[in-house]
């Protein structure tokens, strides 16, 4: 395709941002002089910059290029990711979680595991999440290589390696600390570097009216009623009446109920952000901050896709084809910056852009070298060394997390739409672990032994589900149907998704209530005080004002999040 | 507080700013073509640099509290 030209002012912009990044990671270094500076700011940050953090953190390849993307590809129903998938589950993460995360003095997700249930509970979860996380932040680095080789022209081994070094050295230098500034400031930099995107193509459209009138010509020739690519909830009666592929079932449980919260609640590379929040206040407020940002990212990040594919089909050839002859989805944002913005504002959508896929390598690296360093190492390879032993080896899994990210970033080059495929690992690990939490906070009577063999038949189910089904028009293979038989074809990989976490989470959760009530208590009731929602004294937050009471704020957050899934249906 | 967030946040929209602003003052009208004949790099650089210097003003002030409320 042809390359964006850019111009000695948008080069300007993007060294500028570079040094800014580089000078907060060099200023906060003096800071750091304790594991728990490096892993946990000291649990010092202020509730709206762990809410900004929190959020920023989650803004990596999969939000504005996957989200963009799959904007382009399904529609409006891509914003039942933030309406009806993110925003619910980190209300619950903040009012109904954060006390135990917080409340328990844990330092990772982990060990809150192993403080409630067991060792062996701890340990599986700790690895798979160290595996996920390097793959995931790969991802990050693999998806903004290739773009920048495709739209710029940019080399894609320099590319790897600037932006992986630029986040090595901040976080070696600063921590936790330094990768939580960073991600305030560029979650500034995505919102004001796509906001002209957004308003310069609405504008060329005919604002919101002219935008869905384009949409309708995209559906019917898609084959779909006119409303498909503009209404969030008219067409999930039917699986086949929508793009996504999904009816509401799936799409309420899969995505709605056990992703989502399997994700915003048990990831600790978002939960680690409240858990360095400077009170328990704080730590509740975190998410619950987040989601006021959160729920308008849509418009930010859906709407440009949208606006790309209503003009690729009216206009005619926007988007580059793939190898099949549909559109590159992928390519929905970046085309769209060449397309409006002069350079100058191009280095700023650019540099948006590259700080979006910092910020979420900075988060993967962040919640790997503490569980690297306190779960994994700690815990298994050496223990009892001092407090600068273990902030050393914290910098040390730094540089080598980010070694593994780049190696992970080479692995994958297999899918066209990097959203199917973070879904899909997050179905294998995270869909049964949203069941042990709910069943470890909230019954007591689970035991280890049901947590740690339920986990394990959740994400035994979830790869048994997926070996068996597959998304229509998909040959056998890494998505779906490896185990030889196809049982069940599903219109799309995304439904193929959402099933695999219900039938994963259904699973993990039967199991370890069945084997909880086979096996013996391993914690008494003294032991789970702060760790269980029945043996834990009510938080008061009846004195502070109104906004700063979670339970206050998560319900103006969910009301407000209605008003959107009604106004958009 | 070891350092203000919004004082690199600041500084580096002002900075920003300021050289969109100048850049969207000299540069050539025909790049504005793209955006609909709209000096975006003007108008947009106006609006980076109003952030920029309310981010300073808000680092600033809590600074002078923060000294102020120092023993």
């Amino acid at each position: 395709m042809h390359h964006i030209q850019l111009g000695a002012i948008d080069y300007v912009i993007l060294i500028v941002y570079f040094a800014f990044v580089l000078g907060i990671g060099w200023t906060l270094r003096r800071f750091v002089k304790s594991g728990e500076d490096f892993f946990l700011s000291g649990r010092a940050i202020p509730a709206w910059v762990a809410g900004l953090a929190f959020m920023s953190a989650n803004l990596g390849a999969q939000e504005v290029i996957g989200m963009g993307a799959s904007g382009a590809k399904y529609g409006m129903m891509t914003s039942h990711f933030y309406w009806l998938g993110a925003i619910p589950a980190m209300v619950f993460v903040g009012i109904f979680m954060m006390p135990f995360y917080y409340g328990s003095r844990a330092r990772s997700v982990p060990e809150y595991l192993k403080l409630r249930f067991d060792e062996k509970t701890r340990g599986f979860n700790a690895i798979t999440f160290a595996v996920m996380t390097v793959f995931s932040s790969g991802i990050s680095m693999y998806a903004l290589a290739k773009l920048l080789e495709l739209v710029l022209g940019w080399n894609f081994n320099v590319s790897i390696l600037t932006s992986a070094a630029i986040v090595l050295v901040y976080i070696f230098l600063g921590g936790l600390t330094s990768a939580i500034y960073n991600e305030v400031l560029q979650f500034f930099l995505i919102v004001l570097g796509f906001l002209p995107l957004v308003l310069l193509g609405l504008k060329d459209v005919g604002g919101w009216a002219g935008l869905t009138a384009k949409l309708q010509t995209v559906a019917t020739q898609a084959g779909f009623a006119p409303g498909a690519w503009s209404h969030s909830w008219r067409y999930v009666g039917n699986a086949h009446a929508n793009p996504m592929g999904v009816e509401w079932f799936g799409l309420v449980m899969g995505l709605g109920f056990v992703l989502s919260f399997g994700y915003w609640c048990t990831d600790f590379l978002v939960v680690q952000r409240a858990m360095a929040a400077n009170s328990m206040s704080a730590a509740r407020r975190t998410p619950l901050l987040a989601a006021i940002p959160k729920m308008l990212f849509p418009f930010l990040v859906i709407v440009p896709g949208m606006i790309a594919i209503a003009l690729h089909v009216t206009r005619g050839g926007l988007l580059p084809l793939g190898a099949d002859g549909t559109p590159n989805y992928n390519l929905a944002v970046p085309v769209m910056l060449g397309h409006y913005l002069p350079t100058g504002l191009l280095g700023l959508g650019l540099t948006a852009l590259m700080a979006s896929f910092m910020s979420g390598m900075a988060g993967n690296v962040t919640a790997f070298n503490t569980v690297w360093t306190y779960d994994i190492y700690q815990s298994y390879i050496r223990p009892g060394q001092s407090d600068t032993h273990y902030l050393r080896m914290g910098q040390a899994a730094t540089i080598f997390g980010i070694l593994f990210s780049v190696a992970a970033a080479y692995v994958t080059t297999r899918f066209n739409n990097i959203m199917d495929m973070l879904q899909l690992v997050f179905a294998f690990v995270n869909a049964p672990l949203f069941a042990t939490f709910l069943l470890g906070m909230f019954w007591r009577r689970t035991t280890g032994h049901g947590a740690f063999f339920g986990l394990l038949i959740g994400t035994g189910v979830a790869a048994l589900h997926n070996g068996l089904v597959l998304p229509l028009g998909d040959v056998p293979g890494i998505k779906g149907g490896f185990l030889g038989t196809v049982l069940h074809t599903y219109p799309s990989e995304m439904a193929q998704n959402f099933w695999t976490a219900i039938f994963a989470w259904t699973a993990c959760f039967a199991a370890t209530i069945v084997i909880s009530l086979l096996t013996k208590r391993n914690k008494s009731d003294e032991d789970l005080k702060g760790l269980v929602y029945a043996l834990t004294p009510r938080l008061k937050d009846r004195e502070s004002p109104w906004y700063k009471q979670p339970a206050t704020l998560g319900v103006i957050v969910l009301g407000l999040t209605v008003v959107l899934n009604v106004i958009f249906w | 507080m070891k350092l203000d967030v919004r004082l690199p946040i600041g500084m580096m929209f002002t900075l920003l700013g300021a050289i969109l602003v100048v850049y969207g003052l000299v540069s050539d009208r025909s790049i504005y073509a793209r955006s609909l004949g709209i000096n975006v790099n003007l108008w947009w650089g106006l609006v980076l640099l109003a952030f920029g210097l309310v981010m300073l003003a808000f680092a600033l002030r809590g600074g002078r509290r923060g000294d102020a409320g120092a023993p």
